[in-house]
């Protein structure tokens, strides 16, 4: 079995297809031993008001800058494109990376994105130079005016953030694979369980990123790794070929030979 | 902006200005968003600003004056989804 299955995004090769947060840990020690553990190439991080003779963040990146990973800052809790602009402008200088996990949040019940926001902001953002990862839904239409502006990956949620509903409209996660073979996809939100992982790659995504699952699991470190396996079996089922699915049974055990056939007829 | 910086008290004749800071009202003296920093003791941390919503990067953060009424952001890296 070929271990070795990167994925490309933005010309660059990602070992594991698995993306992590590292918000919600117990502690900091434990977010990076799951962050170990799941062997993730990415994780997520955020940009936050910093107290006066504070220095949480200057530890805070001497924590994730150890971990040896990507590391891929986001704008959550972002409600406009002008406050996510600033925003990705605020992570590229702080976090010397052109790329940005772009959210635009229309609701807060929801967290849902907001699809004309996300779009605007795509566009101002790709222009100036940034590498935009938008966490987006299903809406193909949306999606297409994301890659217009000049994405090159897309990142439709499972469910709502923090829900762990899973995969909420898998007609319109097939649907949105099945339209667009050669755009990197990515499920992002919403997974609750490492069931959902697999179901995401065995649809032929090619990665998911998650948070909650982990950090929140009684043991994250465990959890981790849990997912780590799922995703690698998903995508080896996914490359693999999964079977049609039948409404009528049928005999996994040939059937020419069985004793008793001839008598075993029920009148 | 020239007329910004005469008015945000270059020469610290102009006494102390009302800003907001992340949020919260304060005082400041500091002429520049470099000598704010300074005065919030984040000097030397590693931190990104903005001044009423617009990113100010590192090296134009001594030329950037502060003015009266001004909201500043100071970020830093934190966890996330």
């Amino acid at each position: 079995m070929p271990d070795a299955d990167p994925f490309s995004v933005y010309g660059t090769e990602i070992g594991s297809r698995l993306l992590l947060g590292t918000a919600q840990y117990p502690s900091p020690q434990v977010m990076a031993d799951a962050v170990a553990a799941s062997g993730a190439g990415i994780v997520t991080v955020s940009l936050r008001r910093e107290a006066a003779r504070g220095r949480v963040g200057d530890r805070f990146l001497a924590l994730i800058e150890g971990l040896g990973v990507k590391v891929l800052p986001n704008t959550a809790g972002c409600r406009s494109a002008k406050e996510a602009v600033t925003t990705a402008l605020m992570a590229r200088e702080l976090l010397s990376t052109d790329w940005i996990k772009l959210e635009v949040i229309a609701n807060d019940d929801t967290l849902q994105p907001d699809l004309f926001g996300l779009v605007e902001a795509a566009r101002t953002l790709a222009g100036e130079g940034f590498k935009v990862f938008p966490y987006t839904t299903e809406d193909l239409g949306a999606a297409e005016r994301l890659l217009a502006a000049g994405c090159e990956i897309l990142m439709p949620w499972g469910a709502p953030i923090g829900t762990g509903l899973g995969l909420n409209n898998r007609y319109g996660l097939e649907t949105m694979r099945a339209y667009f073979p050669g755009v990197p996809l990515v499920v992002d939100a919403g997974i609750g369980a490492p069931s959902h992982a697999a179901a995401a790659m065995e649809m032929g995504y090619d990665a998911v990123l998650l948070n909650t699952a982990v950090a929140k699991a009684r043991d994250p470190v465990r959890m981790a790794r849990a997912f780590a396996d799922a995703i690698r079996a998903g995508r080896e089922a996914y490359i693999a070929g999964l079977m049609e699915p039948r409404d009528m049974a049928e005999p996994s055990t040939p059937v020419a030979g069985t004793p008793f056939f001839d008598i075993g007829a029920k009148s | 902006m020239g007329v910004q910086q005469v008015i945000g008290g270059v020469d610290g004749a102009a006494g102390p200005l009302a800003i907001v800071v992340n949020g919260a009202p304060m005082e400041t003296t500091a002429a520049s968003l470099f000598e704010l920093l300074c005065e919030l003791g984040l000097g030397e941390a590693r931190v990104a600003t903005a001044r009423n919503g617009a990113f100010v990067p590192a090296a134009a953060r001594a030329g950037t004056a502060i003015v009266a009424g001004d909201r500043i952001e100071v970020v830093s890296a934190r966890q996330g989804g």
